[in-house]
C-alpha cells in the first residue's frame, strides 16, 4: 500500500445513483478504516486539531481505530462533537482538518472526515447512547432552532445538568439537516434522526411547531416558562432571489423551496402529498453546496441539469467533493455566466434565460477577482425550471418582537464571536442567524462556544 | 414523535357541501393569534402542509377555528377527521394582524368599512367584523356565494355586523348577480360611503373587487392566499408582486393593499401544479395506468 495515498472510499457508480436517492459514499469497512487511520502520523502538536472548529481531539480517536477499538474511538469524538455521523458526512474537511494535515504535505491527507464517519456509524450500529447526567439541577434553558447550532448546544447543556427544551419551527426536528441537505448526501431515517434522537435520551425536550417570535415570544419565554437562558440558533432565513425580469414565473423557484419539498416534505417519494415541479431543462444559479444540492435533486427527479455561475471554477463556494460528485452525474457547468432575464411563454412558464459571459477582473484590493460582463456576449439557454440558489437574508421573526435585541445593517443578530452574547442580559446566539449562511460545523462551534458562555452566566447569576 | 400535545379536533361542522368548519385544540395559537393571520396544519404523515386563514379563536379553552372547503387531496382528507381525531401538526399564528386590528381604535371608528366576502372567504371576514365590533364599531359585510345553499355563517356575521347584503349568481338568495354587482348597487344606488373595503374570497373576485373599487376610489384590502410550503418566509413560493416589488404572502402578508397586487402574476402562479395535483388525484383514482402511453395520438406534439 502507498502510504502517500489515502484508502479510497467505496460510492455508488454514477450511472446507478442517478436514479435513487439513496447516499452516494458507501463508507469504510472496518478494514479500510484501519488501514487509513494507520497513516496518520500521530503528530504531538497536531494542527487538524486547531483546524476543526470544535477542537476535535483527532489523533486520539485515530489512534482508536488503528487498536480497532470502534467505540473507544467513537467516545473520544463524542466529547467535543454532538453530531459525528452528520459531520463526517457534510463538514468541508478539506478546508478544514485535513487541509492542515501533515500527511497532506507530500500525498493525500488522512481522511479524517470518513474516519469519523465510520466511528460514528459504527456506534450507532452498535446501539451506543449518551447517558443523562446523574445529577440534573432544575434549572431550565431554551434553544430556539434545532438545526446544527441548537442541537449541539443543547447537547451541551444538557450533559452540564440543565433542563433544557428545543423550540423548533418546523414539524421535524433538525433544521437545514432534514429540509436543505438531499438524503443523497445525509440520509434522514437512519442518520440525522438517531443523532437526534441521542439528544432526546440525554434528556432534551424537542417541541415542534413553536414559531418563536410568533407562537410565543423570548420575554414569555423567559418571564412566564421559567426559562432562565435562551440561546437562538434559527438558521438563515428568506431566500434572495436577483431582482430581473420573469422571476415570479412558474417554473422559478428558490433553491430553499426545491429542497424543502423534495427533503423536508419528500415530495421525491410518490406517496407523500407535497408536489414537486421535476422539469425537463433545469438551470440552478448559483455555486455553493446548495446550488449542487439543488442541481442533484432535479438531475435524480429526471432532469438535463446545468448550473450557472457567475466566476469560475476556482471561486465555487462548494465543497470539492460536492462538485467532483455533481461533475460525475452529469451536472453541466456555465461558469462565468450570469442570468439577465428569465424568458417566458403565453402561459406563464418559463421558457428560456438569457445569460451574459463574464470575465474576473484582477484582484482588488480585498484580494476578489470581481466578475465584470463581457460585452455583446448575451445569449439564451433552453429552460422550462429555473432554480435560484443565491443564498438567504435573515428573517426578522425574532429579532423584530425581541426588544433591545441588537441587529446589525443586514438584519443579522448581534453576537460576540467567541461567546454568543448577545445585547440582551440571558439571551445567546449562534449559528447563520449571527453570521449569515455558512456551514453545519460552524454553526455547531458557535453552539458550544454559546454553550460554554451560558453555564458560566448562569453559574455567576446563581451565585449573585 | 415529539413532545407536544396532540392538536385534537374538539367540533366539526358542515356549513355546505364540501365546505367544513372545525376547531382544533392549539393553546400556543389561540392564545398569540389575531384576525387575519393563518395557520398551517399537516392531516398525516404524509400530508402537505396546508396553510388556513384563522376564522376565530377561544384563547381560554386554547382552540383555534378553521373553515375549508375539501378541493384537493390533502382537504379531502382532512375532511375525514372527526370530532376527537387529531392532526399531525398545528401551527401558527403566521401572517401579519389585519390592517384595521392594527389601527387604533379611534381611528378605526372614524372609518365607514364595507367586508366583501366570496365563498370561503365569509369565515375570514368574520373574525375581523367581530373584532370591530368589540369596539363598539359595526361595519357591512356583503356575502357572495353561487347559489343560496353556498352562504356560510350569514347568522354569526349578522350577529357582529351592521348591515349584511347577500348575493348569488344563480339568484337563489338576495342580489341577483356577483359581489360587484351588490357593491356597485350600494355605491352608486343607494349612494352609501365607504371609506375601506376589506374584499376576501377567491382571487379572481378579489381582483374584479379591485379593479371596480379603484374606478370608484375606495381604498381597498385583500387577503392573498397563494401556494406555500413552510409559511414562514423561509421557501418564498408565495412571493407576490406587490407595486412592483416581490413581497412574501406570508411573512409581508398575507394582507395587501388590493390595487397594487398584480393579480394576473398571482393567480398563475396559484395554477402552478394543478398538472401535478391533477396527476395525483389519477393516481389515486385509477393506480398507476396513468404512466401507460395511452393511446399515444399525441406522440409528436
Amino acid at each position: 500500500m502507498d502510504v502517500l495515498k489515502k484508502v479510497p472510499v467505496n460510492e455508488q457508480d454514477p450511472t446507478v445513483r442517478i436514479n435513487n436517492f439513496e447516499e452516494v459514499c458507501l463508507g469504510y469497512t472496518i478494514d479500510e478504516a484501519v488501514a487509513e487511520a494507520a497513516r496518520c502520523i500521530q503528530c504531538k502538536n497536531p494542527k487538524c486539531v486547531k483546524g476543526c472548529p470544535v477542537s476535535i481531539d483527532i489523533p486520539g480517536f485515530i489512534k482508536e481505530i488503528v487498536n480497532r477499538d470502534i467505540v473507544g474511538a467513537y467516545k473520544v469524538i463524542n466529547k467535543y462533537s454532538a453530531l459525528p455521523a452528520i459531520c463526517g458526512r457534510v463538514c468541508p474537511q478539506e478546508t478544514q482538518c485535513e487541509q492542515v494535515c501533515i500527511r497532506g504535505i507530500k500525498g493525500d491527507p488522512v481522511s479524517i472526515g470518513k474516519l469519523e464517519r465510520f466511528a460514528a456509524d459504527w456506534a450507532r450500529e452498535s446501539n451506543i447512547k449518551p447517558k443523562p447526567p446523574e445529577k440534573k439541577n432544575g434549572r431550565k434553558v431554551a434553544v430556539i432552532g434545532s438545526g446544527p447550532a441548537g442541537l449541539t448546544c443543547a447537547k451541551e447543556m444538557a450533559e452540564l445538568g440543565y433542563d433544557v427544551t428545543i423550540f423548533e419551527a418546523l414539524h421535524e426536528p433538525g433544521g437545514v439537516l432534514v429540509y436543505g441537505i438531499p438524503e443523497f448526501r445525509l440520509p434522514k431515517e437512519s442518520v440525522v434522526r438517531p443523532e437526534i434522537d441521542n439528544l432526546r435520551a440525554l434528556g432534551v425536550r424537542i417541541e415542534t411547531n413553536v414559531i418563536v417570535g410568533k407562537s410565543v415570544t423570548i420575554d414569555e419565554l423567559m418571564d412566564v416558562e421559567g426559562f432562565e437562558a435562551v440561546f437562538i440558533g434559527t438558521g438563515a432565513g428568506l431566500p434572495k432571489f436577483m431582482g430581473i425580469p420573469g422571476e415570479n414565473a412558474n417554473g422559478v423557484f428558490s433553491a430553499n423551496e426545491y429542497l424543502t419539498r423534495s427533503n423536508l416534505m419528500k415530495a421525491f417519494d410518490e406517496s407523500y402529498d407535497t408536489p414537486i415541479i421535476t422539469g425537463k431543462k433545469v438551470a440552478v444559479v448559483g455555486g455553493g453546496n446548495v446550488a449542487m444540492d439543488a442541481a442533484r435533486t432535479a438531475l435524480r427527479l429526471g432532469a438535463d441539469v446545468t448550473i450557472v455561475y457567475r466566476r469560475s471554477e476556482a471561486e465555487l463556494p462548494a465543497r470539492i467533493e460536492e462538485v467532483h460528485h455533481a461533475k460525475e452525474e452529469g451536472i453541466h457547468f456555465r461558469l462565468l455566466t450570469n442570468p439577465k432575464e428569465i424568458l417566458v411563454d403565453d402561459k406563464g412558464w418559463v421558457k428560456g434565460m438569457r445569460c451574459i459571459k463574464m470575465k474576473l477582473q484582477d484582484p482588488d484590493e480585498s484580494g476578489r477577482r470581481r466578475p465584470v460582463e463581457i460585452e455583446g456576449s448575451e445569449f439564451v439557454l433552453e429552460l422550462d425550471t429555473v432554480i435560484m440558489a443565491l443564498g438567504t437574508s435573515p428573517n426578522p421573526l425574532i429579532s423584530s418582537t425581541t426588544k433591545g435585541l441588537k441587529t446589525d445593517k443586514y438584519g443579522c443578530i448581534v453576537a460576540d464571536e467567541v461567546t454568543g452574547v448577545t445585547s440582551r442580559e440571558g439571551i445567546f446566539a449562534g449559528g447563520d442567524a449571527v453570521t449569515g449562511s455558512a456551514t453545519v460545523i460552524l454553526a455547531m462551534g458557535a453552539g458550544k462556544a454559546a454553550a460554554k458562555a451560558m453555564n458560566q452566566y448562569l453559574l455567576s447569576k446563581a451565585s449573585r | 414523535m415529539t413532545e407536544n400535545h396532540k392538536y385534537i379536533i374538539t367540533r366539526k361542522e358542515a356549513l355546505a357541501d364540501s365546505i367544513y368548519l372545525m376547531d382544533i385544540k392549539a393553546p400556543r395559537v389561540a392564545s398569540h393569534c389575531y384576525p387575519g393571520q393563518f395557520i398551517i396544519l399537516i392531516a398525516d404523515e404524509k400530508g402537505e402542509r396546508i396553510p388556513l386563514t384563522i376564522c376565530d379563536y377561544d384563547r381560554d379553552i386554547g382552540t383555534v377555528t378553521i373553515v375549508f372547503q375539501a378541493l384537493g387531496s390533502s382537504t379531502k382528507l382532512l375532511a375525514e377527521y372527526e370530532i376527537g381525531d387529531a392532526v399531525r401538526d398545528f401551527t401558527g399564528p403566521l401572517g401579519q394582524k389585519s390592517e384595521l386590528v392594527s389601527m387604533p381604535s379611534d381611528e378605526l371608528a372614524k372609518k365607514k368599512v364595507l367586508f366583501v366576502a366570496g365563498g370561503v372567504g365569509a369565515a375570514h371576514v368574520y373574525p375581523q367584523i367581530k373584532w370591530m365590533n368589540q369596539d363598539g364599531y359595526k361595519a357591512d359585510c356583503i356575502i357572495g356565494a353561487r347559489s343560496r345553499e353556498f352562504v356560510i355563517l350569514e347568522d354569526k356575521i349578522r350577529q357582529f355586523a351592521d348591515n349584511v347584503y347577500i348575493s348569488t349568481d344563480d339568484g337563489s338568495y338576495g342580489i341577483k348577480g356577483n359581489v360587484n354587482d351588490a357593491i356597485k348597487y350600494l355605491v352608486k344606488e343607494q349612494g352609501i360611503h365607504y371609506d375601506i373595503i376589506v374584499a376576501i374570497g377567491p382571487m379572481i373576485m378579489m381582483k374584479y373587487v379591485c379593479i371596480l373599487t379603484k374606478e370608484l376610489g375606495i381604498k381597498t384590502i385583500v387577503s392573498m392566499n397563494p401556494i406555500m410550503v413552510d409559511g414562514t418566509g423561509m421557501c418564498g413560493a408565495c412571493r407576490l408582486t406587490i407595486g412592483g416589488e416581490i413581497k412574501f404572502a406570508c411573512v409581508d402578508g398575507p394582507e395587501f393593499d388590493g390595487h397594487l397586487v398584480n393579480f394576473d402574476e398571482a393567480m398563475n402562479r396559484l395554477s402552478m401544479y394543478k398538472t401535478e395535483e391533477g396527476k395525483r388525484q389519477l393516481r389515486a383514482h385509477e393506480g398507476d395506468t396513468h404512466h401507460h402511453k395511452g393511446c399515444e395520438c399525441h406522440k409528436n406534439s
